[in-house]
């Protein structure tokens, strides 16, 4: 069973590397949105292999289902965007190389030297949405709620910005 | 030996299979990754035989109401005729738009038809009979179903046909819309159930006929009936079926689709309309739960039949929607009632007040 789940871990990872990889370098928005999708669905198989099902089943839900879609609806809305192969171009590749590296290697040492974690997936039991619920309820109640209050600007935002004043 | 999880009715069938296969000298992994593969094509040809039943009885249902008689040459009735119709879209020729996005096209139906597919790993279908119990089982349903939108938009911008992108972006506006409202009354079973296991869903309301979702006053029957109309518009079917109109528009994504694309389109929106039935039956109706003298399974597809009749009759009933009649509807009135529906729920369940 070990063998299979890494197995199945380095297919993911590549998957997901591959799409992230072509998300950003294709030259059709519309392909670059779908392997979008790719990503994050494989990511959501990473947290299966987790033992984290709920967390799986929400990436699916919202990536999937709500935010590929809105990006879709965005490229397909925006005028010039469907139907041309865009350029993609970055003047600045060098400098967002650096930052992509430093924030890798960074995320990578800060990793590494972590040697207990508090909560590991797989230790909490088999119906981890009951307790991920609770934590969310009770220890982790203010992060959640200013979370919401700011995706919840966010959406009042984007409305405010996108709608048309009446003359 | 291990079987597939919670296959115990099919239970004989996996042991003679399994000890043929052993006798050939498989190992028991092998055995066990060939008796899925047994299982996925046994609920495969079950949903197949269903989706084409589903049409033909469609057409019966929509003919006599309109004091017609629908297909009747084909055998008693036209029982055979769907078949003779899939025969007939299986030998068409594939007509493909030269200007379309061929990576795009191809995958979109292969994708619709995989997801409406996928649901049933988690659908009860009697007592002990469940591919797999997941403890996120209705999540796992609902996270499966979003990938039809991401098919309806691949097909509606892989055919590079005005018509079809704008019918694409119709369909997934309207799903995106009413998939809300579904959630927000499927919650309130869940608030109740405490877990979102579909066996777990089922076993809490055995029992007596009142343990059932629907009879939980006051809130089980508006969310019954939230969810059906949230389902009717998941399933694109009339009143809110403004992704199709065939009678006023050009219909909808899958105008570039022919033969066999098209048919799995059709066959996925038939499978979906199942799916949510088989939901709405499993959630509100008690599931496989009633007199045992009838099996488990006769039960749910009984209910899940009935919900499918009801849907027939609505789309024969109602006229269909404007579209943006539509998403008031779905933003302006559902979304309300399913979240005040829903503290209204959590408040019973706070206080008590409920058997």
């Amino acid at each position: 069973m070990e063998h299979q789940i890494s197995s199945a871990f380095w297919v993911l990872s590549f998957v997901i590397l591959t799409s992230a990889i072509l998300l950003v370098s294709l030259k059709n928005v519309f392909h670059c949105a779908l392997f979008m999708v790719l990503c994050l669905f494989s990511v959501a198989g990473i947290f299966i292999l987790l033992d984290a099902e709920f967390l799986a089943a929400a990436q699916v839900l919202i990536y999937v289902g709500a935010v590929s879609i809105l990006m879709i609806f965005a490229i397909m809305l925006t005028n010039n965007l469907t139907n041309r192969v865009i350029k993609q171009t970055n003047e600045n590749g060098l400098v967002s190389l650096f930052v992509c590296l430093s924030f890798a290697v960074g995320a990578i040492m800060l990793i590494s030297k972590t040697h207990s974690w508090n909560y590991r997936a797989n230790e909490l039991g088999h119906d981890n949405s009951l307790i991920l619920g609770k934590y969310l309820m009770t220890e982790f109640m203010l992060p959640f709620e200013v979370i919401s209050v700011l995706l919840l600007a966010a959406m009042i935002g984007a409305i405010a910005l996108a709608r048309k004043e009446r003359s | 030996m291990t079987f597939p999880v919670a296959v115990l009715e099919l239970y004989p069938l996996f042991r003679w299979l399994s000890g043929v296969l052993e006798s050939f000298g498989f190992s028991a992994n092998t055995v066990l990754i060939i008796s899925y593969a047994v299982l996925g094509v046994i609920m495969f040809s079950a949903l197949s035989i269903i989706a084409l039943f589903l049409v033909w009885w469609e057409r019966k249902i929509a003919a006599h109401m309109q004091q017609r008689f629908g297909p009747m040459r084909h055998g008693w009735h036209g029982w055979y005729q769907t078949i003779m119709d899939a025969i007939k879209l299986l030998q068409k020729e594939d007509v493909r738009v030269a200007s379309r996005d061929k990576i795009v096209y191809f995958w979109a139906p292969v994708i619709c038809f995989v997801a409406a597919y996928l649901a049933y790993i988690v659908m009860p279908w009697g007592k002990n009979l469940i591919v797999a119990d997941f403890n996120i089982g209705i999540l796992y349903i609902m996270a499966v179903t979003t990938f039809t939108v991401i098919a309806l938009l691949m097909a509606g911008w892989g055919s590079n046909n005005k018509y079809a992108l704008l019918g694409g972006m119709r369909s997934a506006a309207q799903v995106v819309s009413y998939e809300i409202p579904m959630v927000a009354s499927i919650l309130t079973v869940i608030l109740f159930v405490g877990s979102m296991s579909m066996v777990d869903i089922v076993t809490s309301q055995s029992g007596w006929i009142f343990n059932w979702f629907i009879f939980k006053l006051p809130f089980g029957p508006i969310a019954f009936v939230t969810y059906l109309i949230a389902a009717t518009a998941e399933a694109n079917r009339t009143p809110f079926d403004i992704p199709e109109a065939e009678q006023e528009l050009v219909a909808g994504f899958n105008i570039e689709y022919s033969g066999m694309k098209f048919a799995m389109f059709f066959l996925a929106e038939f499978i979906n309309m199942f799916t949510v039935s088989a939901l709405a039956a499993t959630l509100f109706l008690g599931g496989w739960n009633g007199w045992s003298f009838i099996p488990s399974w006769a039960w749910f597809l009984m209910k899940t039949f009935g919900v499918v009749f009801l849907m027939m009759l609505i789309r024969w009933t109602y006229p269909r929607l404007r579209v943006d009649q539509l998403m008031e509807f779905a933003w302006k009135f559902l979304v309300p009632v399913t979240f005040a529906n829903l503290i209204l729920a959590a408040v019973i369940k706070y206080a008590g007040w409920h058997w």
